[in-house]
């Protein structure tokens, strides 16, 4: 595969909103889905608990189905590192996240695996979450490398900070191959530190 | 120009940067567990690469073994396919297991400074977001993914952004019967659970400075909560007799080079923050979590916060979160009642944890309505507590005396509420569902709060008790 397959320039697909703030990776996937050793199937259990306790919840509506841009309130996936969190939303179908701000672990995760988290302002979002509620079969339509979401004709700003921007836009968020590039440098930088090269 | 910890550690292991902007860093301690690696390990499989430094990476068993009979096969098939997973993956990597018959297993976060792994200067890093409770050896300790343990088996490296940096100074004598977990509540309480995001915490002030290593480790484990995803102590006296005689710490001459060079990389005085917040430690009072998440607590004499005056972004989760817990706005949430009582997990399952709680359970027996559980964080702190007979304390004021690993922190075992059982835990997360029943619910409160309120029946002034 080349890099061209992992660019995550733009992405457009309809939306899903999920509202609240502090929504955190246990509520995304409980931690009963943890025990299995590999990820495979965890999508149809994303936010499985919340779904059951709330027929309401958007991931329960059939007007949602196929959706794959998820716009969220703040702290978005805070607490667990678990990245069965990002690998449930991503497996369920969600390609891109927009939100007021994300629990970092999270974050990195959902980089880790191209999916990309743009922050937008609190009222961007209402609104944003408001229009898609209205006309669900609207695409929403990301742009990582201008920063920016479309929806009908309102565009808003959703940024990505640099680093993760440029890796999603280049292709380079599956970062192994770029870090052993480093080749010996890394066993160089290793063998400075006094705890590697004995005190 | 005076520099910090952070840019000294950072620095020092900086390989270099990438074309993305993001730093190249390198990963001094690897510490891994059963639950967030198997599928790193398949994937390295799958690119067919080696474990780059080996002798860099430790793992133990803590998140879903069970803390009564430990022996395997294990009752649960799944923990049983998890723990044969682990144990076939660290043989075929050649990489050291800490498992039951180590006498050295543990909750990961608790044995890696309690084997004197953790040391300051290093970057550590493990799939879990507790790992920044090692932060408080001195260390830039954080928690990553699956994938990224997957980087850090091949190249013993990840791709960072440095973060921003904030100390956090408090400040003032802490008053009797309130403890570092109550410290970090109340951190968390005043800057809020995404007040950390984009941050890194240097917790300084004379608060700090007083701290035990085990108190400023309750103190760093919770700076996630906070939305930081590292915190850091800087090293001190402290920290060096902490790691003196440790079976991973440099011993004779080779432990004062070493540590000098702990001493080197702490802050230095003038260094500039990105920005300084101010806590008086004096006037801190047991803290207790009503809400659903760590940032929604209120001081033990405190009543539970009406919606109507917070800030109109944050009302819906507030209503959320009394409608979760079945609180209403104004009561006081000292005799909230409870049904189970947890003492352990990361965040305070150390001795002097079991120690605070084991003086609370002394002056009373477990309500009867109450299940109360100790859970060591550690075989060797089991064996400590045993040493000096807190289980038997325990046990004589009828709380479970357990074997050591994560339990119902995050209840991925059989330790596990049920239904809407009301817990007062030691733990670090109130998170709807955390303890294992979806409809639980959590109150957070240091351990000897916990012991208050186990024999009470209902949340209590550990002060009171203590008297």
């Amino acid at each position: 595969m080349t890099t061209t397959d992992f660019k995550r320039r733009q992405l457009s697909g309809r939306g899903i909103p999920v509202t609240g703030n502090d929504i955190d990776t246990d509520r995304i996937i409980p931690a009963r889905y943890l025990k299995a050793v590999t990820f495979e199937g965890l999508g149809e259990y994303a936010f499985e608990d919340a779904r059951k306790q709330n027929p309401e919840h958007p991931f329960n509506s059939p007007v949602y189905k196929g959706a794959s841009v998820l716009v969220v309130g703040q702290n978005f996936g805070c607490g667990s590192s678990r990245e069965h969190a990002p690998q449930a939303l991503m497996r369920w179908g969600i390609r891109a996240i927009v939100g007021g701000s994300f629990g970092e672990i999270f974050f990195g995760n959902c980089v880790m695996l191209g999916i990309p988290c743009l922050v937008a302002s609190q009222a961007d979002l209402e609104w944003l979450q408001k229009a898609i509620g209205r006309e669900p079969q609207t695409p929403v339509k990301v742009d990582v490398e201008k920063q920016e979401v479309r929806f009908g004709d309102k565009v808003i700003k959703a940024t990505v900070p640099d680093g993760p921007r440029n890796q999603l836009v280049a292709g380079t968020w599956d970062s192994t191959a770029v870090l052993l590039e480093a080749g010996a440098a890394i066993e160089a930088t290793a063998a400075k530190l006094p705890y590697v090269k004995g005190y | 120009m005076a520099r910090t910890l952070l840019d000294k550690v950072w620095e020092a292991h900086t390989v270099r940067t990438l074309p993305s902007g993001q730093t190249q860093l390198l990963i001094g301690l690897h510490l891994i567990h059963e639950v967030t690696t198997p599928q790193a390990f398949q994937m390295l499989k799958d690119l067919k690469l080696k474990v780059r430094m080996p002798e860099r990476t430790f793992g133990t068993l803590d998140h879903i073994i069970p803390t009564t009979d430990q022996s395997r096969p294990y009752a649960d098939p799944m923990a049983e396919d998890m723990a044969a997973h682990m144990y076939r993956n660290m043989k075929e990597f050649n990489l050291p297991l800490f498992d039951m018959s180590s006498g050295k297993q543990g909750i990961v976060h608790v044995i890696g400074p309690e084997l004197g792994l953790s040391q300051p200067g290093m970057t550590i890093a493990c799939g879990d977001s507790h790992t920044s409770t090692h932060g408080a050896v001195g260390a830039i300790a954080f928690g990553i993914g699956t994938t990224q343990v997957r980087d850090i088996l091949a190249t013993q490296c990840l791709s960072m952004a440095k973060p921003k940096l904030r100390q956090v100074r408090v400040e003032g004598a802490l008053a009797k019967g309130v403890y570092a977990k109550d410290v970090i509540l109340a951190i968390i309480g005043t800057l809020g659970v995404k007040g950390g995001v984009g941050y890194a915490y240097e917790y300084a002030g004379d608060t700090i400075d007083r701290m035990t290593m085990e108190e400023r480790l309750t103190l760093c484990n919770m700076s996630i909560e906070g939305g930081a995803r590292f915190g850091y102590v800087n090293p001190d006296a402290t920290t060096i007799e902490y790691l003196r005689g440790r079976p991973y710490a440099p011993a004779g001459a080779a432990f004062d080079r070493a540590a000098a060079w702990w001493k080197s990389v702490a802050t230095e005085p003038g260094a500039a923050f990105d920005d300084v917040k101010h806590l008086d430690g004096g006037a801190i009072e047991p803290v207790v979590t009503w809400g659903i998440n760590p940032g929604m607590s209120v001081g033990v004499s405190d009543k539970i916060p009406a919606p109507e005056d917070q800030p109109e972004a944050e009302r819906p989760t507030f209503r959320e979160a009394l409608a979760h817990m079945g609180f209403a706005a104004g009561q006081p949430i000292k005799g909230a009642k409870i049904d189970v009582a947890f003492v352990g997990s990361c965040t305070n399952g150390r001795l002097s944890d079991l120690r605070a709680a084991a003086e609370v359970a002394k002056k009373g027996k477990v309500a009867s309505h109450v299940r109360a559980l100790i859970v060591p964080g550690s075989q060797q702190v089991a064996k400590a507590a045993e040493a000096e007979g807190l289980h038997e304390i325990f046990q004589a004021a009828g709380f479970q005396w357990r074997r050591a690993g994560c339990s119902m922190c995050l209840g991925m075992n059989d330790d596990k509420l049920q239904g809407r059982e009301m817990s007062a835990s030691s733990s670090n997360r109130n998170f709807i569902g955390r303890q294992g029943s979806p409809t639980g619910r959590t109150l957070l409160m240091s351990p000897a709060m916990v012991a208050a309120a186990a024999i009470t029946g209902a949340v209590a002034d550990v002060r009171e008790i203590l008297k």
